[in-house]
């Protein structure tokens, strides 16, 4: 099988959509002539064309509301906002039409989109560069919210998003676009939404997290298997609809659980995770759960990144009091 | 700005439809006008929500509407109730609608009409989507929004005037001017000398017409829908109308409005003027009139039973709408709330 990085594999997963579904369409800022800010539509436009891989002006509510009309209208369009930061000026067309068009006609017209939005920090960016606010998307109803950690799953579940009957916000991570790579199989596949994967199996914690994290969780779990913990590493990949079971199960068989995002504290999808474990599995508990998280401030600049971001120190500290506890 | 038929009736051009067709958008108007009368009182009595009332801009609605194929989309809001009707869109789901009832947002499988846009200026991006989209696959339906002259100043009327002309697409715009954006004038919702004009930004054709003329509506909708099939494009056009009631029935206008303005925009009435026309030429009389209320009152009345003997939501409906199959939470939610109501606690 090739070897792709996420880049590669989400590339990947575009091109076999549009080569197999007359009606994907591929829109955003940038998305065709140059292949995109961070080459994930790059061969597109000159494989497809400029009627399916379609540069659009700059107006993020313009892209997800025309989006919306040419998905009621029956085509398929994956629309890519440049960055999270930017995607604010078209929260009004996912929050108040995308999201609700289902709804609001009892199934009459849908929204089966795509709405990719590259998240997170760590690239030293420029300020807006690098927000992870994928707690937005998961608290409004009606979409599915996707977050992939690593090549195979990003291409099995753009796909999966892609086909879905309902608008998905699909987030990637910007920092291992380029950062992780594994065998990537070549075939259209699906890896399903709303479900989370075990990546290792463990006894003595469960660290929790999605998306761009997870490497660091991945590096604090082989620290923590060299000093004789044993932890069991869940990646959410889909945070709406959330797979609960995989979760629980998980901490009734450890009795311990961290909590890792790089999102702001307060209010994060944590929160939620932990809710869950509190309403479900509190007596299983063995301690407190602990949260390693981004802080509630604005995501700092270049020099600065170090301070906010989880890294693999503060991520072990977590599992260390999650086990004192 | 362009004017077929005067506030006293005259003809000052050629008329754009023959007298059978003007007859019966004379009768839509007439229904229309009753429904929304309708609808009024219902609210007063408690048995609709808030309504938002569209007397006055009966010619700018039948007149556009009528220009349409009946395949055709539209995209309009929530004061638009008579051109989606005359778009096909049953009157019974737009009382319910108006009742708070989601079931009322959803037309049959024919009917190329979405639920009315709430949000003021979100839902003209929506228009240029269904348009593009219709082209791509090789279809000749168009799309028509319509919006008021506040939604003028929304970012979202930018973007959809903007993706319209940048992708030429077959979306005709249709602004009803009718003076005011709730207590806003028109005069200080934008600079700009007219909206038509505002057009010219967008590399389209920008017309203003008089809102209150059924001919004149008709014929530059029928201009510009007809552009729009052939492929060549958007267009914007501004109708020149006036709100004669409330903004909404929650609204007073007293508080900042003149009186004499809305007697002054009653003598431009746009059924009045059809009826002067008609009655010229021998196809209008008091006793045809009461025939014809009289059947728009039934019409309506049929309408409101059904709306109101629709059954109340039950859970399911609150819970089933979110997506195609409701993942686990919400059939967890669900749950939830029918066991509360098992208990008498919900
Ligand atoms: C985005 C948004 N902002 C504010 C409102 C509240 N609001 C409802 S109607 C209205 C005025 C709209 O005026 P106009 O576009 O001229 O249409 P009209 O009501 O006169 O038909 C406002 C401010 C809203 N519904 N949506």
């Amino acid at each position: 099988m090739p070897i792709l990085n996420l880049a590669q594999a989400l590339n990947q997963a575009l091109f076999q959509a549009l080569e197999k579904w007359d009606d994907v369409m591929v829109l955003g800022e940038d998305v065709g002539r140059t292949g995109g800010v961070f080459r994930v539509t790059d061969g597109l436009w000159e494989r497809f064309g400029p009627e399916r891989v379609v540069d659009t002006p700059v107006a993020e509510s313009g892209i997800v509301g025309v989006g919306l009309g040419l998905a009621v209208g029956g085509m398929r369009p994956v629309v890519e906002l440049q960055f999270m930061g930017f995607s604010y000026p078209a929260l009004d067309q996912i929050i108040n039409h995308v999201s609700r068009i289902r709804n609001r006609s009892r199934h009459r017209f849908t929204a089966p989109m795509v709405i990719r939005i590259p998240y997170g920090g760590g690239i030293g960016a420029a300020e807006h560069h690098s927000e992870s606010m994928e707690a937005i998307y998961g608290h409004i109803p009606g979409l599915k919210v996707v977050v992939p950690s690593r090549p195979a799953d990003a291409k099995g579940l753009l796909l999966a998003a892609i086909q879905d009957p309902d608008p998905v916000v699909f987030c990637e991570p910007i920092r291992l676009y380029r950062a992780v790579r594994e065998e990537v199989a070549e075939e259209v596949y699906v890896t399903p939404l709303g479900e989370a994967a075990v990546e290792r199996e463990g006894d003595d914690v469960t660290v929790v997290s999605w998306g761009a994290m997870m490497r660091e969780c991945r590096e604090a779990a082989d620290a923590a298997a060299e000093a004789g913990i044993s932890v069991e590493l869940v990646d959410l990949r889909t945070l709406v609809p959330l797979d609960v079971d995989t979760v629980t199960e998980s901490v009734r068989k450890t009795g311990r659980a961290v909590i890792v995002h790089e999102a702001p504290r307060t209010g994060g999808f944590g929160a939620e995770v932990m809710a869950q474990i509190f309403e479900r599995c509190l007596y299983d508990l063995e301690g407190p759960v602990v949260r390693v998280t981004g802080w509630d401030t604005v995501f700092p600049l270049k020099r600065g990144e170090h301070l906010y971001l989880p890294d693999v120190g503060r991520v072990l500290s977590g599992i260390r009091r999650a086990l004192e506890g | 700005m362009r004017q077929l038929l005067t506030p006293s009736g005259d003809l000052v051009g050629e008329a754009p439809f023959g007298l059978d067709l003007c007859v019966r958008l004379y009768r839509a108007m007439v229904v229309a006008r009753s429904y929304d009368r309708k609808c009024v009182a219902l609210q007063k009595q408690g048995r609709l929500a808030t309504y938002a009332p569209f007397e006055g801009q009966e010619a700018a609605q039948i007149g556009s509407a009528a220009a349409l194929e009946p395949d055709d989309w539209m995209v309009a809001t929530y004061r638009d109730a008579a051109a989606m009707w005359a778009q096909g869109y049953p009157m019974e789901l737009l009382v319910a609608g108006r009742t708070g009832d989601e079931r009322g947002g959803s037309p049959p499988d024919h009917v190329n009409v979405l639920p009315p846009s709430i949000t003021v200026g979100g839902h003209m991006v929506h228009a240029v989507g269904l348009a593009w989209a219709e082209r791509l696959q090789g279809s000749s339906r168009i799309a028509i929004t319509y919006f008021g002259d506040g939604a003028t100043s929304e970012g979202d009327f930018h973007e959809a005037l903007n993706f319209a002309g940048v992708y030429g697409v077959g979306c005709v715009f249709f602004c009803q001017n009718n003076g005011w954006a709730i207590s806003m004038p028109r005069s200080a919702q934008t600079a700009s000398e007219t909206i038509a004009q505002k057009a010219i930004a967008y590399g389209m054709p920008g017309v203003q017409v008089d809102g209150n003329d059924l001919f004149a509506v008709y014929e530059v909708t029928r201009q510009a829908v007809e552009r729009a099939r052939a492929g060549e494009g958007p267009t914007l056009i501004e109708a020149v109308t006036y709100r004669l009631g409330p903004h909404t029935t929650s609204d007073d206008p007293g508080r900042y409005r003149d009186a004499g303005e809305v007697e002054e925009w009653r003598r431009r009435d746009p059924l009045e003027r059809v009826r002067i026309f008609l009655s010229e030429r021998g196809r209008w009389d008091p006793e045809w009139q009461a025939e014809v209320e009289e059947k728009a009152a039934r019409e309506v009345e049929r309408a409101v039973e059904l709306a109101e003997s629709l059954p109340p939501p039950a859970p399911g409906d609150v819970f089933g709408g979110m997506f195609e199959s409701p993942p686990r939470h919400l059939r967890e939610q669900q749950a939830t709330l029918e066991l509360y109501r098992a208990a008498g606690e919900g």
